[in-house]
């Protein structure tokens, strides 16, 4: 049976350690897929005007376009062309919660995630989604620094 | 051609209002712009609140009731028996995970309320107690339980008429379902009946959407920072709306939609701190609004005069049967368009069983409004209104009586007031501008003259007197209501059968929650 990462995608720097990790892993383990996630943040319980509701379904589209065009596709090319088994996947939600889901439904064995530089002040103010992932998931978690 | 002939209808319109200007050299503004509002309005006015003949019962008023009550029975009290399961689709346990990322069955609400939730409650309330005496209070809860099947029907078929466009955009609304619904069941004149809702929803949009927003804001603000020209506060508004609905200025309209629901959330729990400081006289309060209710307690009108402030204050506030809601919720993307319905419910019940009911309390319970203590009658003035302990009416009654209890809120509630404000001009900007494209057609030139136009009716608002305000914004959200319900009527069957078939699947467990 083959082993399954989930990594965490931002589509920035901490996003590439963590994939950079993961590749390194599936190297050791041999029969190895990657499950590269991106997810975009969002909640159901936020306040938007007609207006924005109106275009929601198109903005979904976009985004989720847009994510899979810059940061999804480009990594899936570089890690087939390398000779990694991968899949990808675009998500809305809450990332934390998200990760460990895929994690769940795939029967991953792991999920990878980079620490972000984020201050310690807006991390103390909003959550890091790596603590809340450490604290909540029902799998391995590796955060790479 | 018609973009032509709209462009020139805008021109006239502001050209006469910056003409009536020229004359303020003689007058003050706000003297003109009110003689000039209330001549041209005051037609249409009576035409809609006419009274049935031999009484002093406005027909309007009796065809909501009727239509909220034919909802009711139709649909077997709906708003009662699937209550529990509205809460649960607000929640979102009922949510496709994949459906992550569209407009939810939340936002959708919150979106409808932040357009509803505003001066009717705090305003409307204080208009509808003053006229009506504390038994309005008791027909505006009843009125906003029965609206809440009006509002179940019009939200269901919103969603499932609405226009979706290639670009992945949608529209929906009465206009639509009208139109298409007919069109479907072989009923003839559903364009012509649509195409009069659009018109008066354009002038619900400049009336109640509008003026009665800005005109009640500068009220408030005047009231503390004293008195001074309503042209300015209108001016600065509109500039600020401009904005947002010109100016694509998204931050503000997102700033004020989450404010606004801090600011609900508020102003309910200075209310109930209000009323758990009075708790001694919330027994006596609920006797008030139960005798008031069927005696009237020497009210113009007697306990007719209560009824008739109560439904039209309730209706004024959370527009059931007027067919707004019906656009906002189209935006939602579900398979299921009486789920939506199933949520749109819950808009009356919170705008006008709790929070308006909230308001009147605190009226009350204030003792805002003067009695005889030798009959226990409440003191009519000469204009028909309950002599107020300050003589205030409208939005400066409710700040007298928070202020009574607590005294700087009427600073938090001025906040308030201008946020709520402005959250439902942006709403109904958006309801009259749907209404717009589909009378003149969607494009860029068109949307331009209805939002440019919008602006100068927030002038013309702030600087006019409530009476005129108040009367055209009420008859411009009512004659929505025509067209609407007529349309419902027409429609509910294909609603029921929706119903029945969600239900019998909810029961045989085919739709399932998804959260465990």
């Amino acid at each position: 049976m083959t082993t399954k990462l989930i990594v965490g995608l931002d589509g920035a720097e901490p996003g590439e350690r963590a994939l950079d990790h993961a590749k390194h892993l599936s190297k050791l383990i041999g029969d190895c897929t990657i499950e590269l996630v991106y997810i975009i943040e969002w909640s159901p319980y936020s306040f938007q005007t007609p207006e924005e509701n109106a275009m929601r379904h198109k903005r979904n589209e976009q985004e989720t376009k847009t994510a899979t065009e810059r940061v999804i596709s480009p990594a899936l090319a570089t890690l087939k062309a390398e000779g990694f088994k991968a899949n990808g996947r675009v998500l809305h939600g809450d990332a934390a919660e998200l990760l460990n889901k895929v994690a769940t439904k795939e029967k991953a064995q792991q999920i990878i995630v980079a620490r972000s530089k984020e201050s310690g002040f807006a991390a103390k103010l909003f959550g890091s989604v790596t603590a809340k992932l450490v604290m909540s998931a029902g799998v391995p978690v590796t955060v790479v620094n | 051609m018609q973009n032509k002939q709209m462009v020139s209808c805008a021109i006239i319109s502001i050209i006469s209002f910056f003409h009536s200007s020229a004359a303020f050299a003689e007058g003050s503004i706000d003297e003109t712009v009110n003689e000039i509002f209330a001549s041209a309005t005051g037609w249409f006015v009576n035409l809609i609140f006419a009274p049935l003949p031999g009484t002093s019962f406005p027909w309007i008023v009796l065809w909501l009731v009727t239509g909220a009550t034919v909802f009711t029975i139709y649909f077997g009290f709906i708003q009662f028996r699937a209550i529990r399961h509205s809460i649960d689709l607000v929640k979102g346990d009922y949510s496709d995970p994949d459906d992550a990322g569209e407009v939810s069955h939340f936002q959708a609400l919150a979106t409808a309320l932040s357009g509803t939730v505003g001066l009717g409650n705090i305003a409307g309330v204080a208009v509808a107690v003053s006229i009506g005496g504390p038994g309005a209070t008791f027909w505006m809860v009843l009125a906003g339980l029965m609206g809440m099947a009006s509002k179940f029907t019009e939200c269901t078929l919103g969603v499932k008429y609405r226009n979706e466009y290639a670009d992945g955009t949608v529209s929906g609304g009465p206009m639509y379902y009208i139109s298409k619904g007919f069109k479907e069941r072989g009923v003839p004149g559903g364009r012509f009946l649509a195409g009069l809702f659009a018109v008066f929803c354009i002038l619900g949009a400049l009336g109640g959407g509008n003026m009665f927003q800005a005109n009640q804001a500068h009220a408030q603000i005047s009231s503390i920072v004293g008195d001074y020209p309503g042209w300015i506060t209108g001016i600065i508004f509109a500039l600020v709306v401009f904005a947002v609905i010109v100016g694509g200025i998204k931050s503000i309209a997102s700033v004020t939609e989450k404010i606004v629901p801090i600011m609900g959330v508020l102003y309910v729990s200075a209310a109930l701190i209000i009323i758990l400081m009075n708790a001694d006289k919330v027994g006596w309060a609920f006797e008030q609004i139960f005798l008031g209710a069927f005696t009237g307690l020497g009210v113009a009108g007697g306990f007719v005069g209560a009824l008739i402030q109560g439904f039209k204050r309730a209706a004024f506030s959370n527009e059931a049967g007027v067919g707004s809601a019906a656009i906002a919720h189209s935006a939602v993307r579900t398979k299921e368009p009486i789920t939506e319905g199933l949520v749109s419910l819950l808009e009356p019940f919170i705008d006008t069983v709790v929070i308006c009911t909230m308001t009147a309390l605190v009226i009350i319970i204030t003792g805002q409004l003067t009695s005889d203590p030798a009959t226990g009658l409440y003191l009519v003035g000469e204009s028909g209104r309950i002599i107020t302990a300050d003589g205030s009416s409208g939005v400066a009654l409710t700040s007298a009586a928070f202020s009574s209890a607590i005294s700087w809120f009427p600073y938090v509630l001025a906040v308030a007031v201008v946020m709520f404000a402005f959250s439902t001009m942006i709403s109904w900007s958006y309801y009259g501008l749907k209404a717009w494209t589909y009378l003149f057609g969607e494009g860029k030139t068109t949307e331009l003259v209805f939002k440019l136009m919008f602006c100068v009716f927030v002038v013309i608002g702030a600087a006019a007197n409530l009476g005129p305000v108040i009367d055209f914004s009420d008859a411009a959200i009512f004659a929505m209501a025509v067209a609407n319900i007529i349309g419902l009527y027409f429609l509910m069957p294909i609603v029921k059968k929706e119903l029945n078939s969600y239900m019998s699947r909810l029961k045989s467990g085919e739709i399932k929650k998804f959260n465990d």
